[in-house]
């Protein structure tokens, strides 16, 4: 059977059908990671284990689990025990994982088998995955362009057939973003849906993971699996939903959309524009009702989330000291007793990148007592008026619909010495990021230089169920088309 | 010097309470154990690791505060204060700051007889860091008590002398221990205590500069130190001097206060939500279950057994020192229905006998029903208290029952009227020439005609009826 382009639910079944044994799927993944994958430098390490894992799934008698022998490729900020677990910083280089994170724990539950962990911006700090201590991921359709970030590697594994799922994480659009560069589905859920127990933390009030597919029905599989009451995580809210797995696709007839007039009065790549136009003519032709809405402190939403989340940022990386692990660096005359501030000073100075130490630099800031009230507290008041205006927005509406980005994937470099230029990227991601809503980035194009252009879909809170249904109209509308193998 | 100074102290006093696992991993919060063994990866702050509320650490913290009058917050926050230091893993302690579980209360406690009263500021639930060991050029790390619970009790500052902070820190820690949510050993640093303390001119409105002082692992250093750093700011006031506000540390060998870090020094803790937690919301059965919990408090314990019993306020503010004592008076008081003679022989015989056997309260090695007999038997007279004393020694070291003891060795009072009415016409009898002295004048002479009736009994005869039937035969 062809194994590329086949369906995380298709090959599933394939292996558990034993039309093709696990072993095969999985060294034929591993082929293309050891392959053309190189290029793409979408992996930080392919699993050495995952083919022993493939064979003793291949002798099991029974074979139940919904993702039996499937791929999947992890962000490396997610931890697998025994596997290195990086974060793409120096500072944990060489860390090797002795748990496994529950998200993850969940879908090797299931039968999955993890294939490698993925390339990523720097504890998530980035929307590039330029900043990454093992170098930039490329993008498949055009390997000078970048692949977005901060979960570059496991959108470009599922864009490049490296992997038919990948596990991202979204903070301010880290799984949306990418997904839109590289033309895969991305889903992030509502916030507090997947236990965040095993996700190596940048800002906690946001991180989420999420699910990169080459279609909806896969990344809704993934989340049925994922979205697990785990009392390890204290803001993991019990499963209100429904199953996920054969989601019915929406009737367009009759559902309310709103278009955030904002986004679309943005400077938009005009070809993008065009396509959400005509997406949203679609929808209104097959009787949708559509509405300009409006979002008036989403216009704060990038300052707002760079504060809040630096803040969190700050504290959360507070722990990497070179006492307990990860790297410790130390002045090479040992004779006089260990001077404390010199190993912190050492170890954060050259295991953190510029991007986290600027972002460590600004949470300090923030959070300190002369700017608190000014900085943090301010941004959080702000960040509950942003949510107000989406609570107010769906109670007129079913669902949200706009941009992911401005544009297609921009070059590599191009953005990396601006880094206020390269924060405005999240302009239309971070505002569901704040209110925790559930939303996704859907492939709906080409732009002018046939990079991949995505839509964005949001919808509200603990709807996730009803946003898939949504999503999977949207696809099909879309009907977006030419598959990538890299080059 | 010192009268022209008002002293205002206020006490912040750590409380680790006793639970199984930590306040936010499932570690053991066990002590003694060896090092870095009760360690999961959430105590050691690994990436990807979070905490999560031990619900046993609420219900032991709403405990306290209920015992310590508090008004529990129906809901609070935890927030981070961040500090770097090899001993905090994470690099922040999650503690509660602006939205504490409990606020306000008060501590009512005796001092020199005089009640006393302290108001609370606050109570809130935190972790602790783990410990340090400097050893020559290396600091070794213990993590084992890394994320213990601990609830930090703030009073207000409204105690004027080092005495009165020494009794009220003992009345929390009696509190702490009546209700079993803290062991309160200071010396083991289960209970640990800061003072704040500042001194301004008598009469003055406006308080001093405060100084805290850090490192007192014993009631008597409290006063101590307190006694020390008042002297040493009353010197400096006098000399014109400034007091800085700071850090003291207290060294008990060299009994002074050094300083440890001023006020600039000081780290800006950046307190911020945690946004790992949730709020904190109490539910009303879970109050209630913790109010329905709570035992009588010391001090009312106190006055009832002064009131009720009769007892005299040192004998029964000894008894109520420890629970297990006040305890074990009750239950014999109730057996003997005779609570002052019970009051005698427990702080009397039973405390000498403990302290002089090293054994403790719970560990005696004579069973209540057992004790409140052999007091019950000096009540009927039917044995002197003289010898209830050997046969409550004999019960000790053989764990026999006091009226077997009694029996195997011949010890009970002779009462009979005739039996002793013959012994003492014996005794008389064999002593003509004293009779005739006695009867002519000489009065001393009765109590050596005691002494021989009582040598002839073997000590058995019930004195009061032998004083009387000697008189009768001397007439």
């Amino acid at each position: 059977m062809q194994i590329s382009y086949s369906s995380a639910k298709v090959l599933a079944t394939a292996m558990q059908t034993k039309k093709v044994s696990a072993e095969e799927v999985c060294q034929s993944y591993l082929d293309k990671i050891h392959g053309y994958g190189r290029e793409l430098n979408a992996f930080i390490e392919a699993s050495d284990k995952a083919i022993e894992r493939a064979r003793f799934l291949d002798q099991q008698k029974e074979k139940t689990g919904s993702l039996w022998g499937v791929p999947v490729a992890v962000k490396d900020n997610f931890c697998v025990r025994g596997m290195k677990t990086t974060a793409a910083s120096n500072i944990l280089r060489n860390f090797i994982a002795p748990y496994t994170a529950h998200c993850v724990a969940r879908l090797e539950s299931e039968g999955a088998v993890v294939i490698g962990k993925t390339n990523m911006d720097e504890f998530g700090m980035g929307s590039s995955n330029e900043n990454s201590i093992f170098g930039p991921c490329k993008n498949p359709w055009d390997t000078t362009r970048v692949s977005g970030g901060s979960s570059g590697g496991s959108a470009v594994a599922v864009a490049a057939q490296m992997a038919p799922l990948a596990l991202g994480s979204d903070t301010g659009g880290s799984v949306r973003q990418p997904a839109s560069f590289c033309g895969v589905v991305g889903l992030k859920p509502t916030y507090g849906s997947i236990s965040r127990y095993g996700l190596i933390a940048f800002a906690s009030s946001l991180d989420q993971a999420g699910v990169f597919a080459s279609n909806v029905d896969d990344a809704a599989l993934a989340l049925d699996i994922m979205i697990d009451k785990d009392p390890r995580d204290s803001t993991n809210i019990p499963r209100s939903l429904g199953s996920l797995r054969n989601v019915a696709k929406a009737s367009a007839k009759g559902l309310r959309i709103g278009v955030p007039r904002d986004f679309m009065e943005r400077s938009l790549d005009p070809i993008l524009k065009k396509q959400i136009d005509v997406l949203v003519a679609k929808l209104k032709d097959q009787g949708s009702i559509i509405e300009t809405i409006e979002l008036p402190h989403s216009s704060h939403a990038i300052p707002v989330y760079y504060i809040v989340a630096a803040c969190e940022a700050s504290s959360n990386l507070s722990r990497y000291d070179g006492v307990r692990f990860g790297l410790r660096k130390t002045p090479d005359n040992t004779k006089d007793t260990l001077n404390l501030s010199e190993l912190y000073r050492m170890t954060r100075s050259e295991g953190f990148g510029e991007e986290v130490k600027r972002r460590i630099l600004l949470g300090t800031f923030a959070l300190s007592a002369d700017s608190y009230e000014s900085f943090y507290k301010k941004a959080s008041q702000v960040r509950r008026l942003i949510a107000d205006d989406f609570k107010s927005v769906f109670a007129d509406c079913d669902f949200i619909i706009g941009p992911v980005t401005t544009g297609g994937a921009f070059s590599i470099g191009e953005k990396i010495k601006d880094p206020v230029s390269m924060y405005d990227n999240d302009i239309f991601t971070t505002p569901a990021s704040l209110a925790g809503l559930p939303c996704m980035s859907l492939p709906l194009g080409f732009d002018a230089q046939s990079m991949p252009l995505g839509v964005q879909i949001m919808a509200p809170s603990f709807c996730d169920d009803q946003m898939i249904s949504f999503a999977k109209l949207v696809e099909e509308l879309c009907a977006f088309s030419g598959r990538q193998d890299a080059r | 010097m010192l009268d022209k100074y008002d002293v205002v102290i206020g006490l912040e006093i750590h409380a680790q309470m006793i639970t199984e696992s930590k306040c936010f991993s499932a570690a053991a919060a066990n002590f003694g154990d060896s090092p870095n063994q009760n360690v999961s990866f959430v105590c050691a702050g690994y990436p990807g690791t979070l905490p999560s509320l031990n619900k046993e650490v609420v219900k032991k913290a709403v405990k306290t505060s209920l015992a310590l009058n508090c008004e529990l917050q129906k809901v609070s926050y935890f927030a981070r204060k961040q500090y770097f230091y090899p001993d905090m893993p994470k690099g922040y302690q999650i503690s509660q700051y602006k939205e504490p579980v409990a606020r306000g209360g008060c501590v009512t406690f005796y001092l020199n007889g005089e009640k006393k009263e302290v108001a609370l500021e606050r109570a809130h639930i935190e972790e602790d860091a783990g410990k340090s060991t400097h050893f020559g050029q290396y600091t070794l790390i213990d993590l084992n008590r890394a994320g213990t619970p601990l609830l930090e009790i703030v009073s207000r500052p409204e105690m004027s002398s080092p005495q009165e902070a020494a009794a009220y820190a003992k009345a929390v820690r009696q509190i702490l221990r009546y209700n079993a949510v803290c062991d309160g050993n200071l010396e083991e640093g289960s209970l640990r205590c800061d003072c704040n303390i500042s001194i301004k001119p008598k009469g003055q409105k406006k308080l001093g500069t405060k100084v805290e002082i850090k490192n007192i692992n014993s009631f008597r250093f409290i006063e101590k130190a307190l006694e020390y750093e008042i002297l040493r700011q009353a010197r400096s006031l006098e000399l014109g001097e400034l007091i800085t506000q700071e850090t003291r540390l207290y060294d008990a060998t060299k009994n002074k206060t050094f300083s440890m870090r001023k006020k600039e020094e000081e780290n800006d803790y950046r307190y911020f939500p945690d946004p790992d937690l949730m709020p904190l919301i109490l539910d009303d059965d879970m109050i209630l279950n913790a109010r329905r919990s709570l035992v009588e408090l010391p001090v009312d314990r106190l006055d009832r057994f002064v009131n009720e019993f009769g007892l005299s306020f040192q004998d029964a503010e000894l008894l109520v020192g420890e629970k297990e004592l006040a305890d074990f008076f009750e239950t014999i008081s109730n057996k003997t229905q005779d609570p002052k003679l019970s009051c005698n022989w427990i702080v009397g015989e039973f405390l000498r006998l403990t302290h002089e056997r090293q054994t403790s309260i719970e560990q005696r090695p004579i069973a209540d029903d057992d004790f409140a007999e052999l007091i019950t038997l000096v009540i009927k007279k039917e044995i002197s208290g003289k010898m209830a004393k050997d046969v409550f020694e004999e019960m000790w070291s053989s764990g026999s029952n006091p009226k077997d003891i009694i029996a195997q060795k011949g010890l009970s009072q002779i009462t009979d009227q005739a039996t002793l009415r013959e012994l003492v016409l014996k005794v008389l009898g064999d002593h003509p020439g004293k009779v005739a002295e006695f009867r002519s004048g000489k009065d001393k002479l009765f109590g050596f005609f005691v002494g021989q009736v009582m040598k002839l009994s073997r000590g058995q005869a019930n004195p009061e009826i032998l004083n009387k039937i000697l008189k009768e035969c001397l007439k």
